[in-house]
Parts: structure tokens; C-alpha cells; sequence
């Protein structure tokens, strides 16, 4: 099970605390009726599936319920970081 | 050499010692016809319908790790075909027609049990959604047939049926051509069969780029032993599929989840089927050796790991506790997961590419393994015939721009 720091509670806590939310930082269109059918399978359907450090979303439902942004490597688990939901993208180390 | 009951004794006089190499380990020539990329069941299928029928043989099976050591060797072995929409009946039941016939196909014991599987109702909700399912199914000339609760538990008699269980079983809907095959043979069979028609088999070779013309076109990859040219790739990587894509620019519509099962210490005979309870995630079945073979649901996040956490299996064991209280005291032996690619509406990708030479066989998520024959085969004539088979023609990459989904919720193992 993974731990999961909360960047709101300040607490690593269970991953049955938390909801995976999906890939982050990916915005709603703020022109939906100019959008293109490419363009919007774009936003619903394609994902980066990262295979290495990869940004997403994640809920504390049993916890401060709030969403929250996480860097996490998606082939050893291990987070790099949570931060805060408005707080830019976290940069990826090269 | 063909396998058969006469070679089974020539080799009994000597000991079982001088049985010959099932396929040789091939070293990569400069460059092939054809590339297939992914050594599991799906892709040396492909291989093999490829020099079988398709007649070309200068083909390469690429693989990163060990021949059947991603998901055909990590699922749970369940095959079934009671699919809801009808390009979901075509394609499946595709399978279990090629499943049929495979041990003898391939003169490899894929050991195909034609046990039958029992998706459980707990809840009116999964009556009425089963009694569609199956009068979908009837539609379609897909076996599937609707049990009272009573006859269920003479079908399958470790069920409790009592009407105060946690989860009450409602009735179930039975596939009796459905059931379970070994996974390992399926992967050994295809490769033999293949080697044997003269496909290469390269083993612990990762595929690092694809290399493709000024055209656009594919014109090799590169590989951890060197470049090989070819002007045909298909792509059968499962979880890892969105990476290999990626190197030729594509990105596609796939998110790869750890997908978890167990076995149980071997016990004597007290499965006689498949069981599956899509509302709890519990399935379970019996291998030959004993041990009960059971699968969870999906983890929640992304991963490419190959494991999960516990308290997905946990769950799952309380579901099967629950449903089959004789198993209470069952000791688990050992648990693993695989990377299972998912698709936005649960139906695979299988066909051709906007990389002209590209083709890809990707997204079954959690129920590759039950179509790996048909996959196969439709992954070989696409590659073959530079278009897809009438069956494979709707699981196209553009269906997500034009939103014909297949939107099938019949799949196993995931929220839906």
C-alpha cells in the first residue's frame, strides 16, 4: 500500500485514505464550441501513460477531502512530491 | 518434432533426456519482413497465423524479458465470449472458435477446459443486466444461458446460497463453452509452432526506438542488440504498449493499472468451473495442479511496477470468503500483478496505425488473455493484408475522434 503525503494535512497517511484522481494538469477547454474532434478526443481520451515520473491527481476522501497534486514515478511507486491544487507543475529533474 | 503418444514412448526408453529444444534461441538478422514486438501470447499468435497463413516466415518476435512473462503468464486464464455489444460477440467468440481447435492446431497441450463459467447476480441490478447480456448473447449466437439460484449451486456447489449472506446470489449466467486453458503452453505452443514455420525468436531484447523514413514510414527498430530493418511492425505489448507508441510519435488512449492475482495451496478437486463476481471482484477457478487461481480488481493508479497493493487482494479474499465460506481456512501461497492497459471504453485497439507499416494489437486490458487466438490471428491479417479483417475493422484508433466507442461494459476486474 502506498503512503501518501497530504500536502493540506501536512501527514503521510494510507493510500485508503486517498482517491487516485487521474493525470494532472490536464485543463477543461475554455472554447468548447470551437474545439475539433481531434482536439477533443485530446482532452477526454489521450493520456501520457508515463512510464517514469508522471504528474496526477489525487483525492484525501477520508481525510481533508480535498484534491491535490503528486509527482510519482509510476515504475518504482515512489512519490517525488504532493503539492497543493493551483501550485504550478512540478518540474521533472532530468 | 511432432509431438504425439508415439514420441511420448520413444522417449520413456531414454528418460525423457533427449527430448530436442522446443524452438531455438535466434540471433537477429539485419532485417525481416515483418517485426513483431511483444513475446506473449498475443504476439507469437500473430507470428505464427502470420508463416501459417498468411505465408510470409521472414517474421522476428522482439521480447524484452522471457517469452509469456508479462500479462499471458500473470492473468488468471479465464476464457469466455459473453460480450454485450455485437462487434464485442464477433471478436471474442472469434477466440473461443480458434481456442477450440488450438491443442491440435499447434500440437501443444493448451490443456482448453471447456469447464463453464458463472458470473454471479447479487442484486436485481445484476439480474436485469445479465438477462440482457444473455438475451444479447442469444441474438448473437453467443452460448450464454440464465440459472435460478438453486440450479447455480448444482452447478457449482461450494456457493453459499443462503438468503442472509452478504452477498445473496440472485441467480448467475452460465457460459458452458467458456473455462479456463493453461497460460504458459499458449505462449510455448505458439512460439514452437512458429520456430517450426521459421519465425526468430529473440528473447531479453527491449525494443528502444522506431526508426522511420523521411515518408514517415517505418523503415526498422532499434533494439538493446542493434538496429533491424523491417517495413511491417506490429506492436503487441500490453502495458507497455503507450511506450513503444510514443517511439514512433503516436500517443495513444491507454492508461496501464497493476492488475493483482493469487494462488491458494494445492487441494483436491472442489472448483468444477469458473466463477466470477464482476459487482465484488472475486474470480476464482481451479487449476489442474489444485490450487485455487483467483483474481482481483484493478489497483487505482498508474503503474508499470508488476504489483499491486494488498488491500485489493485483501478485499477480494473477503469477497471469495464470503461467497464460498469452505475456503475460509485456505492458506494463499502466492500473489503478483501485471500491467494491464486500459482503454477509455474497455475494448482493445486492433488494426492499423497513422504510421503507415505500424500496427498495433493493444488495450484488452483485463481480459487479454481469453482473446489471444482471435487477437492473433486479426493482428496477422491486418499486418498481412495492410487492412484489418471485417471483425477488427470497428476497434480502430479513430474511433476515439469519432466517438463510435464500444463502450463494453461487460469487462471484468475494472470500475466500469
Amino acid at each position: 500500500m502506498l503512503l501518501i503525503r497530504c500536502p493540506y494535512c501536512e501527514e503521510d497517511r494510507p493510500e485508503i485514505e486517498f482517491s487516485y484522481g487521474g493525470e494532472a494538469h490536464i485543463a477543461r477547454p475554455l472554447n468548447p464550441d470551437e474545439l475539433s474532434d481531434e482536439q477533443w478526443a485530446e482532452y477526454l481520451f489521450i493520456r501520457s501513460n508515463r512510464r517514469g515520473l508522471h504528474h496526477e491527481r489525487w483525492l484525501h476522501a477520508h481525510g481533508c477531502a480535498r484534491f491535490f497534486n503528486a509527482l510519482r514515478d509510476t515504475v518504482s511507486d515512489k512519490f517525488e512530491m504532493t503539492y497543493k491544487m493551483g501550485e504550478p507543475r512540478a518540474q521533472v529533474k532530468k | 518434432m511432432k509431438y504425439s503418444a508415439l514420441s511420448l514412448l520413444t522417449n520413456a526408453f531414454s528418460g525423457h533426456k533427449k527430448w530436442p529444444l522446443q524452438w531455438p534461441d535466434a540471433t537477429p538478422k539485419k532485417s525481416y519482413d515483418v517485426i513483431i514486438v511483444g513475446g506473449g501470447g498475443h504476439g507469437l499468435g500473430a507470428a505464427y497465423y502470420l508463416a501459417k497463413k498468411h505465408g510470409i516466415t521472414n517474421v522476428a518476435v522482439i521480447e524484452k524479458g522471457w517469452l509469456g512473462g508479462g500479462n499471458t503468464g500473470r492473468n488468471t486464464t479465464i476464457i469466455r465470449s459473453n460480450y454485450l455489444y455485437d462487434e464485442s460477440a464477433r471478436i471474442y467468440d472469434h477466440a473461443v472458435d480458434l481456442w477450440d481447435g488450438l491443442s491440435q492446431e499447434i500440437n501443444y497441450n493448451v490443456m482448453f477446459s471447456k469447464r463453464g463459467v458463472l458470473m454471479l447476480a447479487h442484486s436485481v441490478h445484476d439480474v436485469q443486466s445479465f438477462q440482457r447480456h444473455i438475451h444479447a448473447n442469444r441474438l448473437n449466437g453467443v452460448d450464454n444461458r440464465w440459472l435460478s439460484t438453486e440450479e447455480a449451486k448444482a452447478f457449482c456447489p461450494p456457493l453459499n446460497i443462503s438468503k442472509d449472506a452478504r452477498y445473496p446470489i440472485l441467480g448467475a449466467a452460465l457460459q458452458q463453452r467458456a473455462g479456463t486453458a493453461r497460460h504458459d503452453s499458449v505462449a510455448w505452443g505458439y512460439a514452437r509452432a512458429a520456430a517450426a514455420l521459421g519465425v526468430d525468436i529473440i528473447q531479453n531484447c527491449a525494443v528502444t526506438g522506431i526508426k522511420r523514413g523521411p515518408d514517415g514510414a517505418v523503415k526498422g527498430v532499434e533494439t538493446e542488440r542493434g538496429f533491424i530493418g523491417t517495413k511491417k511492425i506490429g506492436v503487441s505489448a500490453a502495458g507497455n504498449s503507450s511506450v513503444i507508441m510514443e517511439m514512433a510519435g503516436l500517443r495513444f488512449p491507454l492508461e496501464s493499472y497493476p492488475l493483482q492475482a493469487l494462488v491458494s495451496e494445492p487441494v483436491k478437486p472442489v472448483m468444477p468451473c469458473v466463477v466470477m463476481s464482476n459487482s465484488v471482484h472475486a474470480y476464482i477457478s481451479q487449476s489442474d495442479k489444485g490450487e485455487l487461481v483467483i483474481g482481483a480488481g484493478t489497483d487505482q493508479y498508474v503503474s508499470y511496477s508488476q504489483r499491486g497493493a494488498l488491500h485489493i487482494i485483501e478485499e477480494t479474499l473477503a469477497s471469495i470468503c464470503e461467497i464460498f465460506p469452505l475456503f475460509k481456512r485456505m492458506r494463499m501461497l502466492r500473489s503478483w500483478g501485471g500491467v494491464v492497459d486500459v482503454t477509455p471504453d474497455r475494448s482493445p485497439i486492433l488494426g492499423k496505425t497513422p504510421v503507415s507499416g505500424l500496427y498495433v494489437n493493444c488495450g484488452w486490458g483485463t481480459g487479454g488473455f481469453k482473446a489471444t487466438p482471435g487477437a492473433a490471428d486479426l493482428l496477422a491479417h491486418t499486418i498481412a493484408k495492410d487492412e484489418p479483417h471485417p471483425i477488427n475493422v470497428p476497434y480502430n484508433l479513430e474511433r476515439f475522434t469519432g466517438g463510435r466507442l464500444i463502450d463494453e461494459a461487460a469487462a471484468a476486474a475494472v470500475a466500469h
